[in-house]
């Protein structure tokens, strides 16, 4: 098995059989389980990275040439706008969400995670807010102050209109669905792991994702107070953010960045769990450094609350500040490299094979570090002052979110495409959106250095011709319908695949950790008998004992970890029902969702109250909270299974 | 109503493994206080950013004279605000009996009125409620004397701080009532001893909070 390319194993698909009561409307609007909702994220995050993809379209054909006129700048500000927060909020973030709803109980041995019904809530909230912040930009009415969205200039005064009023709002509700979410998944990697699933035997991916939910319940609350502050200014005509008043223009770039630069790894470090998942598997080696690999994530999680102000170089803050934030950020280099290293090393001396997964994984190294690199000249106050507000500012952070987290994500699909639904996804066509990517992204985003060191700022939505950056910008511009014919790809791939990629068995890739150990796709209850951990790599126990040198393990006895180890994969056991195996299972209940209902009807009365319709408002409010309040109470007193 | 009772109930008869022992509930609260510090904390650093920058009064420490004359007195009432602070960490020596009462119940020593669980949450919820009858009166009388949210930037955060945390003492209160119904339909006794654990922690976190609020906003000048 570990000699041949992918190995695959003929056996059907589907797995158990499904009823349509298991595959219906309803059942998608009622699940609690985790793999659901998990595919739940994914389909609505990929939706949403299409949305993103054409408004970036959009934004780059309008940039091909000067002076063209393809969007109007009160357009283009809510193009440039949308694709900043769709990317982050509504893609980035839920497509990490589909992986740690997915993998992290399949990976710490556990049937669900720890609070079901919350976990179903999380999706519901996010897919409404994901709507209420999106369809306003076919009224024209979309969010225009950046992703950032800056007070003053989002507030009453200079940002009128209903437009900030939906990206305030908007982003309060996707930031009650990332708080549900990460207590939920704290709680669940604290106290669902299986016996024996120690911390340091935890998978990387599990690893990195504890690290996230801890940046997200400790920066949510101060873009959710930040926030307040924005909506109480807009709605309520509180001084926050009123200069007039004495009110501080800075406050809300300290409070937003306090957030942003935490979010920057709350967006990153998943893909570096997926990539952590990958590379040890298509080396066929451990994880090189694995205790080392954990730390230095936790060490960037810690660092990343200590930076934000490296955002705010060119406010002004005195060179004391600038110091201080300058070399912190520089610190941040030092886990991100041992990473880097780490991953190098990992692969160095194993016996490579090069799926798409792999070929992904390998681009995040290689892309991150360009990335990575820019990064670390930004930490230099006077170099950041030559790129404050440029393209290379935009060259830099697509590298590491593009070039990072995007490959990152794809390797993830890739990987555990098989897993989700037993089916491979076509290798020939990832070959070619791999490659279509990968040119794509560098033709885009590198000469976006180049514009950005010629003084071409951000957020123009035209410029004249003759100022050396034309070339940059029509290049940048092909590079983007190449990601966007990649894209097309991937969707096609993806969609195909599912009903009929090649058949792939329960450990398609010969991979070490416990999700490989179940049927493809799992059963509902994911394992029919919970297992004892006694390594970090467990199947590899099973499967491949001669890469477990060196591995620590409960029993001292070496001669017989195999089989002391070995986790029991009983393939026709698991195929037999929840109810003949007599494992609880949670009931569905479609109560979480109308909780996510009430409170996107409580919000939108905001709106409503804004366009001066006040009866309609208090009415939509006292509504929503109510029917939010009773949902809440009725899904508090039904039992879960 | 009765499912409040019955669904509460369910929660206890599964007993799961968990890998520390501890309910999941108790771990997913200390997450969520955590997270609640970064809140407030957020809270709490804007009001000491904006101290003493206000561009007119009224002020909390300071009297203030408008440039029509009108002499406006320091406006924070410190004396009043005092006692309904006492009445709050009071709160909390009720709410730790409430929770004794529940692990322990049927124990000797724990009968009569003072043994109760009913009781002493019934305690616990009054005097949340006269904490916050406080606060609108205070909220009310700062109004009338010339102070609203939208006055000056001390209106805008201190109406945004305090009424924050009064809307987590309202919750609290809700969530007490809640238990309390529990308790009046079917006994909480010491299976239930999580449903109060959590509750508790809630309300003590509350409560330092306002520990917190007290000092900064109303003691120091």
């Amino acid at each position: 098995m570990a000699s041949s390319a992918i190995p695959t194993h003929a056996q059907g698909a589907s797995g158990a059989s499904q009823s349509s009561e298991q595959s219906g409307l309803w059942s998608w609007l009622t699940t609690v389980d985790h793999k659901k909702i998990g595919i739940l994220y994914l389909y609505t995050a990929l939706f949403y990275l299409l949305v993103g993809g054409l408004e970036a379209t959009l934004i780059r054909t309008q940039l091909a040439k000067p002076n063209l006129s393809v969007v109007s700048a009160e357009m283009y500000n809510q193009l440039f706008t949308m694709h900043g927060t769709t990317m982050v909020f509504l893609v980035v973030m839920p497509l990490s969400a589909a992986f740690f709803n997915y993998l992290i109980p399949l990976q710490i041995g556990a049937r669900d995670v720890a609070f079901p019904r919350l976990n179903a809530f999380s999706y519901w909230v996010y897919a409404l807010g994901g709507l209420f912040i999106t369809l306003p930009i076919f009224f024209g009415m979309a969010p225009n102050g950046g992703w950032f969205g800056y007070a003053p200039l989002s507030g009453p005064t200079y940002g009128g209109g209903f437009n900030m009023d939906f990206w305030v709002l908007g982003l309060q509700i996707l930031g009650i669905s990332s708080l549900a979410a990460a207590f939920n998944f704290i709680t669940t990697i604290i106290n669902l792991r299986a016996p024996g699933m120690t911390l340091m035997r935890m998978p990387m991916f599990t690893w990195m994702s504890f690290v996230v939910q801890f940046l997200v319940i400790l920066a949510f609350p101060v873009i959710t107070a930040a926030l307040f502050f924005l909506q109480f200014d807009r709605f309520f005509g509180t001084n926050f953010y009123q200069v007039q008043a004495g009110g501080d223009p800075l406050l809300w770039q300290h409070l937003f960045w306090v957030f942003g630069h935490p979010e920057v790894y709350i967006l990153i470090l998943p893909a570096f769990g997926l990539v952590s998942e990958v590379l040890p598997t298509h080396s066929r080696k451990p994880l090189f450094g694995y205790n080392v690999m954990a730390y230095s994530g936790i060490m960037i999680g810690f660092l990343g609350f200590g930076v934000w102000a490296h955002h705010m170089f060119a406010v002004g803050m005195g060179p004391v500040a600038d110091s201080i934030f300058s070399v912190a950020t520089m610190l941040i280099g030092l886990p991100t490299g041992v990473k880097i290293f780490n991953w190098i090393a990992t692969m160095y001396g194993g016996s490579l094979r090069f799926p798409t997964s792999m070929k992904f994984a390998i681009g995040l190294i290689a892309m991150f570090t360009i990335g990575g690199i820019s990064g670390v000249m930004h930490s230099s106050p006077p170099s950041d002052l030559q790129q404050t507000d440029t393209y290379f500012v935009v060259a830099h952070f697509h590298y590491v979110l593009y070039g990072g987290a995007m490959m990152g994500i794809f390797a993830g699909i890739y990987h555990y495409f098989p897993k989700m639904t037993g089916r491979f996804m076509s290798e020939r066509l990832g070959s070619w959106q791999f490659w279509l990517n990968f040119v794509g992204l560098n033709l885009t985003f590198f000469p976006m250095h180049f514009s950005g060191m010629l003084g071409m700022p951000r957020r123009i939505y035209t410029y004249d011709a003759g100022q050396g950056w034309d070339v940059f910008n029509l290049t940048s511009t092909v590079g983007t319908y190449m990601l966007l014919v990649a894209g097309l790809i991937f969707a096609y791939n993806f969609f195909k695949s599912r009903v009929s990629g090649a058949p792939a068995g329960s450990d398609p890739w010969g991979a070490p950790t416990l999700e490989w150990s179940i049927p493809s796709p799992p059963p509902e209850y994911n394992f029919a008998q919970i297992p004892e951990v006694t390594s970090r790599y467990p199947m590899w126990d099973l499967k491949a004992p001669d890469r477990m040198a060196g591995i620590e393990h409960s029993h001292a006895d070496a001669g017989t970890i195999a089989e002391a180890h070995a986790v029991p994969v009983h393939e026709e056991t698991e195929r037999r029902s929840a109810k003949e195996l007599g494992i609880p299972i949670p009931f569905p209940t479609v109560k979480p969702f109308m909780v996510a209902l009430g409170i996107i009807i409580l919000f939108s009365g905001l709106i409503v109250m804004h366009a001066g319709k006040f009866p309609l408002a208090m009415a939509m409010m006292i509504g929503g909270g109510a029917f939010m309040v009773a949902s809440l109470y009725a899904w508090l007193t039904s039992p879960l299974e | 109503m009765s499912a409040i009772a019955a669904g509460a109930h369910e929660a206890h008869e599964h007993t799961h493994y968990t890998t520390t022992g501890l309910d999941s509930r108790k771990i997913a609260i200390w997450a969520f206080i955590g997270s609640e510090c970064m809140l407030f904390g957020s809270l709490i650093s804007t009001y000491l950013v904006y101290k003493g920058r206000s561009v007119v009064g009224p002020f909390p420490h300071e009297a203030w004279t408008s440039p029509t004359g009108e002499i406006f007195k320091p406006i924070l009432n410190i004396p009043v605000t005092s006692m309904s602070t006492g009445v709050l960490l009071f709160s909390s020596l009720a709410m730790v009996l409430a929770l004794a009462a529940v692990e322990n119940r049927g124990k000797p020593g724990y009968e009569g009125i003072l043994g109760s669980s009913k009781f002493w949450l019934l305690a616990t919820a009054l005097m949340g409620a006269t904490f916050l009858g406080f606060q609108a009166y205070e909220f009310t009388s700062f109004v009338h004397e010339g102070l609203t949210i939208r006055t000056n930037l001390f209106g805008t955060s201190f109406f945004t701080l305090t009424g924050f945390h009064g809307g987590h003492v309202a919750v609290g209160v809700l969530w007490l009532m809640t238990l309390l119904f529990i308790d009046m339909k079917r006994g909480l006794g010491p299976k239930d001893t999580i449903l109060v654990d959590i509750c508790a922690l809630y309300w003590h976190f509350v409560d330092v909070v306002w520990i917190v609020i007290f000092a900064l906003v109303y003691l120091i000048k």
